[in-house]
């Protein structure tokens, strides 16, 4: 008896934990859903801000997410693809490929913050390219570095070894091995973890803060070297540094961005759900 | 099962009738290796092992686990660098070492056939043959459904599958993947072909169709067969190595190691008083 009621104390604290994790996830959405649905329409989406952001749409902010994203991945995909296909494919285990890989790891780490002081400083500053479209894609291109470094290394692991070897056997060359008999089988991973970078490049504010976020842009940018309005920091802006900016607009804005972020995980996880299903060894 | 029974028995007999003649002809030799030594780091793996092969001849390769079988083959066509071990003494396929060229060559020349069965698990069957084309940029020349099928015939497998060809090659039992495994060697038209193991995970009646099929091939390729199995040994090759810890204890006439080995260990092995 004794033994059961324990095991039943266990339990519902467990439960309650448990219960205690998933309860602020759901009042956050719900809130967000029920105070920004209303906001939600093809030209909320789709207009330019008018009358100081009080009212009309949030288009340059959505354009502006859009494009940091696109130039975030065009910098770090290649490069961390190509950087995990040396580490796995290539690098023996030295010490220098160690510290590679603990370095990925650290990078990780970095608070996103100190990822916008460096894209500040380097790329905003000693580069000279400005607070610009081109400084904000990088600097957040480097903070997604290592989550698409690392699920292209878990994906290219989990290739089994006997692909390499029969393929090499029947004198394809190392880089055909790769190309052909690895490479596409690692793909659905490595898109997940580029989806998962897209997901947190969009949400981050504080490395787009110092190095392209605009307070407010009368018309949409037109280079590279341009500044742009970006969702997050819209959202900063428009609930804190400006008053009377409607309720609606202020939660339509998080909504967008919110489910920019859950489509894109789901996405990943869909993805990855696919892959482990289909997968057949 | 009765018919390959009777086919088994008089290959046995046609190679035990010509196998001394060949012999003492002339030697075409394909393969040689002098004093080959195979390390993984710093253990040894093979020690002085010096082979000749000749040119459509079947080899077995016996011995107990670990003496290094497979190191030795994985020697021959450089898959032992793959590996992660390094080696030295020289080999030669036809006269010429084979460390002087690119391996990607080199393998296209000597083929491999696994102990497990491995299809590539995404592939159809007849993409599967056509990999190693595929691969190595030989496919351009237009010719792959027909190489395909002379693969898969060569490998007496092309009357089971050829109404299934789009099926996925792991669809297919564990002795006709084995098969598909050795079309897809051949697709690639090497001259040797190596073998470790390739019937230790199949029944009986696959592994005599294996056996057969090394018959067939001879005629074409040079074959080298690791086997644990003395029967297999002795059906189908024409020479056996003996490997033990290492070293080559003895290398001869497959009738004259299963019958009248001149070394001791040998006989103990060959007999099954140890191993
Ligand atoms: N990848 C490897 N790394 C380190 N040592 C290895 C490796 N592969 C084999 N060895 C060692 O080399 C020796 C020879 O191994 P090998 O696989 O050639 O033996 P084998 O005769 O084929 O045995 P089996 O009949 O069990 O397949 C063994 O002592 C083994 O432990
Ligand atoms: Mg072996």
């Amino acid at each position: 008896m004794n033994v059961q009621v324990e095991q039943k104390i266990a339990f519902s604290i467990l439960f309650l934990c448990t219960l205690l994790v998933v309860v602020p996830v759901l009042i956050i959405l719900v809130i967000i859903f029920v105070k920004g649905a209303g906001a939600l329409n093809l030209g909320f989406l789709f207009e330019m801000p008018t009358n100081g952001m009080t009212e009309g749409g949030i288009f340059p902010a959505i354009l502006g997410t859009l494009y940091l994203v696109l130039g975030a991945l065009f910098f770090a995909v290649p490069l961390g693809v190509l950087s995990a296909i040396y580490l796995v494919e290539y690098s023996q285990e030295t010490v220098l490929s160690r510290i590679v890989k603990l370095a990925i790891v650290n990078l990780a780490g970095v608070p996103s913050v100190v990822y916008g002081l460096f894209g500040l400083g380097i790329f905003v500053l000693f580069l000279g390219f400005g607070a610009s479209i081109l400084s904000g894609s990088l600097t957040l291109g480097i903070m997604i570095l290592p989550v698409i470094i690392t699920s292209s290394r878990e994906a290219l692991e989990s290739v089994p070894q006997s692909f390499r070897i029969v393929s090499l056997s029947l004198g394809a060359s190392k880089w055909q091995t790769i190309r052909h008999s690895v490479l596409p089988h690692a793909l659905p991973g490595i898109l997940t973890g580029t989806i998962l970078g897209i997901g947190r490049a969009a949400g981050e504010t504080a490395p787009i803060l110092f190095t392209v976020a605009a307070f407010y842009l009368p018309k949409l940018p037109q280079s590279m070297f341009d500044q742009t309005m970006a969702l997050p920091y819209h959202l900063y802006v428009i609930s804190t540094q400006v008053p009377g900016i409607p309720e609606t607009i202020r939660y339509g804005t998080a909504l967008v961005l919110l489910l920019l972020v859950l489509i894109m995980n789901l996405a990943a996880i869909i993805l990855r759900y696919q892959f482990r299903r289909r997968k057949k060894w | 099962m009765v018919i390959i029974r009777i086919k088994g028995t008089v290959m046995i007999e046609t190679l035990q009738k010509f196998s001394p003649a060949i012999v003492s002809h002339k030697m075409d030799l394909k393969l040689e290796a002098k004093t080959v030594n195979a390390f993984f780091g710093k253990t040894q793996a093979l020690q002085n092992v010096s082979l000749s092969i000749e040119k459509n001849h079947v080899v077995a390769i016996i011995g107990p686990s670990g003496c290094g079988k497979s190191t030795f083959l994985r020697c021959l066509n450089r898959m032992h660098e793959v590996a992660g071990g390094t080696m030295n003494g020289t080999i030669l396929l036809d006269g010429k070492d084979i460390h002087e060229n690119d391996p990607v060559n080199l393998r296209r020349r000597v083929g491999m056939v696994f102990q497990k069965a491995n299809p590539f698990p995404t592939m159809s069957i007849f993409d599967n043959v056509a990999a190693g084309l595929r691969l190595n940029g030989m496919a351009h020349n237009g010719h792959i459904a027909e190489i395909v099928e002379r693969s898969l015939q060569q490998a007496a497998l092309w009357n089971e599958v050829k109404d299934s060809l789009s099926k996925n090659g792991m669809s297919i039992s564990g002795g006709q993947q084995q098969r598909l495994c050795i079309a897809r060697a051949l697709a690639v038209n090497p001259e040797v072909l190596l073998m470790d193991e390739p019937a230790s995970a199949l029944d009986p009646i696959p592994t005599a169709k294996i056996e057969e099929l090394i018959y067939e091939l001879k005629k074409d390729y040079t074959i080298i067969i690791v086997t644990h199995n003395m029967q297999q040994a002795a059906r189908v090759s024409d020479e056996t190595a003996f490997f033990y810890l290492g070293e080559i204890i003895e290398f001869d006439n497959t009738k004259k190691i299963f019958t009248a080995p001149s070394i001791k260990q040998t006989e103990d092995y060959v007999t099954g008083r140890f191993g």
